[in-house]
Parts: C-alpha cells; structure tokens; sequence
C-alpha cells in the first residue's frame, strides 16, 4: 500500500476515532501501528452482500486469519427510544416492529408485556394463548429466515428457498391475521388485535403436521454434509463462563450448555400450561447452535399443537376500559365512550409511576422492555435491551484467530439484525 | 492447399458458433437447473420460457458503462479479462467432437480443428494461462476483496492444476498417446473400454480439481459472494465483466469436454448397437452430463473455507493421484510385458 493510501485510511481512522471514544481508540492506535507492517486492514460493510443489513466490521488481518475485530454500530439507528417518549403506549407497537423486522410479533409481546406489568393488568385466558401461538409461529418464521441465510451464507443456496417456501405460508397466516405480514402491529396491551379465526386454526395444523417432514427435508442438504461440518464444528467457540460474562442470551448462549430459557424460567403466556424441551448445547460452537435452532423450532411447532389443542373461548382482550378500546356500535351512539374513546386514541391511558423491567424469550434471545413511567399516557424513558447489541459484544472475543469466511458465519450465527442492534 | 485452409476456417467458424452458443444458454440452462432444483421457475419473462434471456443479458451487459476504478492499473485492468477468455477459448482447437470427417460445401473436414500429440498438455497448458488473467485482474483493480479473491484464485489453481494433471496422467498411460483423437479412438467398442472403469479414481479427482479449477461451487473461493462480495471481478462492470463470466463457462465446457474424452470414451456409443447415433450427438451428451453436474453439485453443497480446500487438494487428493499414477504405471508395465 502506498504512502498516500495509507496516510488517507489512518486520517479516516482518526476521524471516527473522535466520535467512538476511548476504547476504539486504543483499539485502532494498535490497528495503526499494524498498517507498517505486513497486516493487513480490510473494513467490511457497511455495504457488503452479508453482513446481514448494515454492519460494519473492521478486520485486522494476518493473511486471511483474524487478529483483531472491530464491530462499527450505529448504520440504522432511528432513535427508537427517544421517538418512544413522544408516543403513547400504543403508538410505540408500530416501532418495536421496526426492531428485529424479521420477528416483529415478538418485538410486540415483549413491548405489551413491560406496559401490562406496569399497569398490573391481567389479560384474558384466550388472549394468552393466541399470543402463545402467535409468538411460536414467529419463532419458527425466524429460524427458517435464519437458517436459510446461514446456509446461503456459507454457500448452500438451495436451503435457502426451501425454508423460505415455508415461511411464506406462515407469512400468510398473519397477513390474515393482521392485515400484515412483517410489520404486523398486532399484540395490543391487554391483549392481541383481532380474533384467531377458524379456518387458520386448520391451516396451521396442516402445516405443523407436515412441518416435521419438511426440517428433515433441509436437513438432508446440511445435517451430515461433509462440508457443512467442517464449516461449523468447532468454529466461533464459546465456553459456557464466557457466553454469561458477555450476557449472551438465546440460542447463543444455549450452545454454550447453558438451559436459560425466560419460557422456562419465568413462564408467561401460556407456556406453563405447555410442555417443551429447552435443547442445550455442548461445545459452543456454530454447529450446536445450528442444531438449537432447528430443535426450537420441532419445540415451537409442538408448543403450537398443544395451544391449539386447548385453545380456550372467550375475550381476546381485556374488559378493562381504562386500556382497552370501547366498542364500536357504542361510539358512534353514546357521547361518553366517544370522547373516552378520543381520548385513548390522543392522550392515551395513564400508566401508574414506576419503572420496570421486563424480559421476554424472543427468538434471538432476550429482548427486554426497560420502562419509567411518570403516570402520564406516554413513558417518561424507555430502553430496550437488545439480544443482537449483546451479542455483538462478544463479537472480537469469537472471531478471534479464526479466518475470513468464518467472519460470516459468526454474523449468522448471532442471528444478528441491525435494526434491534442499533435501534 | 486452399482445400485444407477453407476446411480449417469452416471447422474454426462451426467450433465457435457451437461454443459461444453454448455458453450462453449455459447461463440460461443453470438458472433454470436450479430454479427447478429450488422450487421456483428461473426465468421466464424474455421470450417463451425466458429462452431469449441469455440474448437480453447480453445486451445489458454490452450496453453497460464501462466503470475503471480511479486508483486501478487501468493497463492491467482492461487487458486481464482477455488473458482469462482466450486461452478458455482457443484450447478447444484440440478437442474431437466426432468421429468421421464430413463434407461441407464440396470440401471435406475434420470434426476438430487441430489433431497436435501434445494436445492433452496444450489444454492443461492454457489453462493455467487463464488463472493469470484473474490474478492480474484482481491485483489491477486496487481493492482488498478483488486482491483476496485473486490470492485464493492463484492458490487454487496451482494446488488443483497439479492433481488434474496427475490424474490425466494414468488415462495417458492407459492411451499411449498424448492426442486426444487417439485416446478416444482407444476407448472404442463399448462402455466397457472406457477408461472410467479403470481410472476410477483420476476420474474423481479430474472431476473434483475440474470444479476447482473453474472455481464453481464449492470450490468458489475466488469469487465467494458472501464474503468477497465477487472476489477477483469486483470492480469490474459491462463488458469487461462478461468476458470473465464467458471465461468462467467456457472452462467448465472445456473440463466437461476434458472429461468426457478421457474417462467416458468421447464420442463413442456406449454400446455396439448404439452406433446409428451420431458421434457427435454422444459426445454432446456426455459433455451436458457433465454440465449437468456441475449445476447440481452448485444447488446441493456450500462453500469450503479456504484452508480446508488447500487441505483436501495437497493432503488428500495430490497422494491419492501420485498413486494412482504408480499403480496405473505398474499394472500397464505388467501387461504389456
């Protein structure tokens, strides 16, 4: 590399040096000294065909291993949690979608989970077995999603639209749900938007009765493929210790051994009315979180059988009028529950002072609701606890010494989307 | 005099028409190959089918501008497509494609261009001019996934070079001759003579360092979307573009070729009563076998990481084929004894 470039690239460095802080700085001070060596910089991203959205990686290079890497956050930050402050309870919905756009319906449960813990408010037997459902159904939508593109990722194309063939009946399933099949805005506090109709009650048994074949469909391209084992075993390992220092969650941490699971641990929804299994894994490396994934999705679908097996009658949302809109007849007939209803629909409802937190299992891990309410209709703060920020932490530590291909697959097998990373 | 250069010009003109159209519906071919491989239809929209696809890609690809990066070597840069193409095109001279010489025009020809006694080293020979041509490309384009592919591109073709050419070396042996023309003749009368049966192992390893060398999945490091963005041919756009992409196919038609001469008899039928068919259909037949392949294996396996491609060509394959070439050498010098 000539003089020039390179005097270019470190006055790039410096500049980002200044916005990024002190730690990135010792970082990159040590990148710099590296440049006059033999190793070699290569940034990564934010425009490259998969890093998963707009990651950008700068990779300190010895050869085609990796000495060192730096995660560069921040592409597609919306200032979610500030627009939060100017928004009522349900008006935020809508922007956890935004969140983990593969998973929105789990981006919701968790956001309505924080807001009713909040108000204390208990929501109806039927509700929580939609939800139930509804967030399984997700899990499987987003380990298909993540299984094709890891496949992709390391190669093996076919997979990839195999899994995507199923997740578009999925998709379909919520598009008549709520009218949406990404962005789908559809837990509300005190319950879920509309009713779980028959006819996709039917629909999803058909698809879970042949869900088992269709796992083993893709696993006959990956499962005991020479290559796929060679590409995952024993790459990106991480010891169980290790994974909770970082505060991995998910099937990151599962890998590891380690059987956290909120579902399990704190069960909400229906899930203690449910039985499933929590696959662990051994080694922590690619191949055992792969192999999670796949298993909790068998799990997911055998959650779902059994919540449409009991699924109770009743209300899909609270009778209480406080949170829950009036019904529509009455508005358009009586001047009090239209200015009751006006008033939800502007100044929404009042949540009582306090703060809270509150986990929720999403599929990529735990993605927690930090609320501070002041008692007026809008939070006074609210932070969201990413799975995939926390992940990326341990980015460097597992990444460390292995090559650049293996740089992809870490990123799939994070499972990482860059809107809930930088939110 | 003028008889023999009119027959070479027709040969010449028929070998390229046949070529450059087989390339380009290969691109067509393997999109629809793996669409209906991975459930969907490949394309459909230009033409019945989308059968005239392969013609609207070319014209895109021609009327593309033509982007050199600022900082690229733009000598280097304009001329390395070309080192790629050529020689993926002018090593087809040595290939038979049929049997009998045949009348054109009142002038009779050979169904190949040239019949030269090296001409199984002529092919291994241009083929390894072509990797220069995605070396020089990738270093002349000034950008750090161009020069990573080019790196893993220039490593993958020595180490697999060498076990293609040792693997050829048993069928040689097996031959006596190094013409194409007189190994497939030594193939004649049956499936039974084809020299898969015996050099069932320098069959494999041909095929495994053909796919290599073409750097098709999963062997494409070079070129590794996923985490080169295109490899060597990053910074290239339009034409430039093309004629690594024409390069790329016109290889695999030439490994395919390669391989249905040495180890499936070439034109031959594959059982007496078989001759009615003309040679020439069989050796096309073979040659799609082959292609076919090449597109299935792309649908079912991913990519190996790049010290694991080394691994396998210098710790496996390269033992396995020096081997072979001592076993062959033993058991011929046996026989013929």
């Amino acid at each position: 590399m000539d003089t020039e470039k390179t005097t270019g690239v470190k006055e790039d460095i410096r500049q980002k040096e200044i916005v990024l802080g002190s730690l990135r700085q010792a970082v990159l001070q040590n990148l710099d000294s590296s440049i006059q060596t033999d190793q070699f910089l290569l940034n990564m991203g934010p425009q490259h065909p998969s890093t998963h959205g707009v990651l950008r990686v700068l990779l300190d290079l010895d050869g085609e291993r990796i000495k060192r890497s730096v995660p560069d956050l921040g592409y597609l930050h919306r200032g979610t949690e500030k627009i939060a402050e100017y928004r009522t309870y349900n008006q935020i919905i809508p922007l956890t979608d935004r969140l983990d756009y593969v998973s929105a319906m789990a981006n919701n449960y968790a956001f309505v989970r924080t807001v009713e813990k909040l108000l204390q408010l208990k929501v109806p037997e039927r509700a929580e077995f939609v939800r139930t459902i509804v967030a399984e159904v997700q899990r499987i939508v987003n380990h298909l999603f993540w299984l094709g593109t890891q496949a992709l990722d390391i190669g093996a194309m076919s997979v990839f639209f195999y899994t995507f063939r199923e997740r578009e009946e999925l998709l379909d399933i919520f598009e008549i749900l709520c009218g949406a099949r990404l962005t789908t805005n559809y837990y509300r506090v005190g319950g879920v938007e509309s009713d779980i109709p028959q006819h996709v009650v039917d629909r999803l048994y058909r698809f879970i009765d042949a869900f088992d074949g269709n796992i083993r469909e893709y696993n006959t391209l990956l499962e005991t493929n020479r290559i796929w084992l060679a590409r995952t075993k024993n790459i990106a390992v991480i010891t169980a210790e290790d994974a909770i220092n970082f505060g991995l969650s998910g099937p990151t941490l599962r890998g590891s051994g380690v059987p956290y699971d909120l579902r399990k641990f704190e069960p909400y929804g229906a899930y203690d009315q449910v039985e499933f299994d929590v696959p662990v894994g051994q080694n922590g490396d690619i191949y055992d979180r792969y192999w999670i994934r796949i298993e909790e999705m068998r799990q997911s679908a055998k959650i779902v059988r059994q919540c449409l097996d009991k699924l109770p009658s009743g209300p899909i949302m609270t009778d209480d009028h406080k949170v829950s809109f009036p019904e529509k007849g009455n508005v358009m007939h009586n001047m009090e529950t239209l200015i009751h209803h006006f008033l939800l629909v502007v100044h929404g409802f009042n949540v009582p002072p306090g703060d809270t937190y509150c986990g929720t299992e999403t599929p990529k891990g735990e993605l927690g609701f930090y609320i501070v309410s002041d008692g007026t209709g809008k939070p006074y703060r609210m932070k969201i606890r990413a799975p995939s920020f926390v992940n990326m932490g341990a980015f460097d530590f597992m990444a460390k010494g292995y090559m650049i291909a293996d740089i992809i697959t870490i990123f799939g097998t994070y499972d990482i989307v860059m809107g809930e990373c930088d939110r | 005099m003028l008889n023999d250069l009119a027959s070479a010009v027709i040969v010449i003109v028929a070998v390229l028409f046949v070529l450059l159209t087989t390339i380009a519906y290969l691109t067509y071919l393997e999109r629809k190959i793996l669409g209906f491989m991975q459930d969907r239809l490949g394309p459909m929209e230009v033409g019945p089918w989308g059968l005239l696809q392969p013609l609207a890609d070319g014209i895109k690809l021609v009327s593309k501008e033509d982007i050199i990066p600022t900082e690229a070597n733009v000598a280097i840069f304009k001329i390395a497509p070309i080192i790629s193409l050529v020689p993926a095109i002018i090593s087809f001279a040595v290939i038979p494609f049929g049997k009998d010489s045949f009348h054109f025009m009142g002038i009779t020809t050979h169904p190949y261009i040239t019949d030269i006694n090296i001409g199984i080293l002529y092919v291994l020979a241009l083929s390894s001019i072509g990797a220069y041509g995605i070396l020089l490309g990738g270093w002349a384009s000034n950008n750090k996934y161009s020069l990573l592919g080019a790196l893993r591109s220039a490593a993958q073709v020595i180490s697999y070079e060498l076990n293609a050419g040792m693997s050829v070396i048993g069928v040689l042996l097996l031959a006596g001759s190094l013409s194409l023309v007189r190994v497939e003749a030594a193939q004649s009368g049956g499936f039974w003579h084809w020299y898969i049966f015996p050099q069932i192992v320098a069959f494999v390893i041909y095929l495994i360092s053909g796919i290599a060398e073409t750097n098709r999945t999963p062997f494409d490091l070079p070129e590794a979307e996923s985490e080169l963005v295109a490899g060597f041919f990053t910074e290239y756009s339009g034409m430039r573009f093309s004629l690594y992409y024409l390069a790329e196919y016109g290889n695999m038609v030439m490994v395919s070729c390669i391989a249905t001469i040495l180890f499936l008899g070439g034109w031959n039928s594959p059982l007496p009563f078989l001759d009615f068919v003309p040679p020439f259909l069989w050796f096309m037949l073979k040659v799609y076998f082959f292609l076919f392949f090449f597109f299935w294996i792309r649908a079912t396996l991913p990519r190996l990481r790049y010290d694991q491609l080394m691994r396998l060509g210098w710790k496996i394959m390269l033992p396995l084929s020096f081997a072979n070439v001592i076993v062959t050498a033993i058991v011929v010098y046996m026989i013929r004894r």
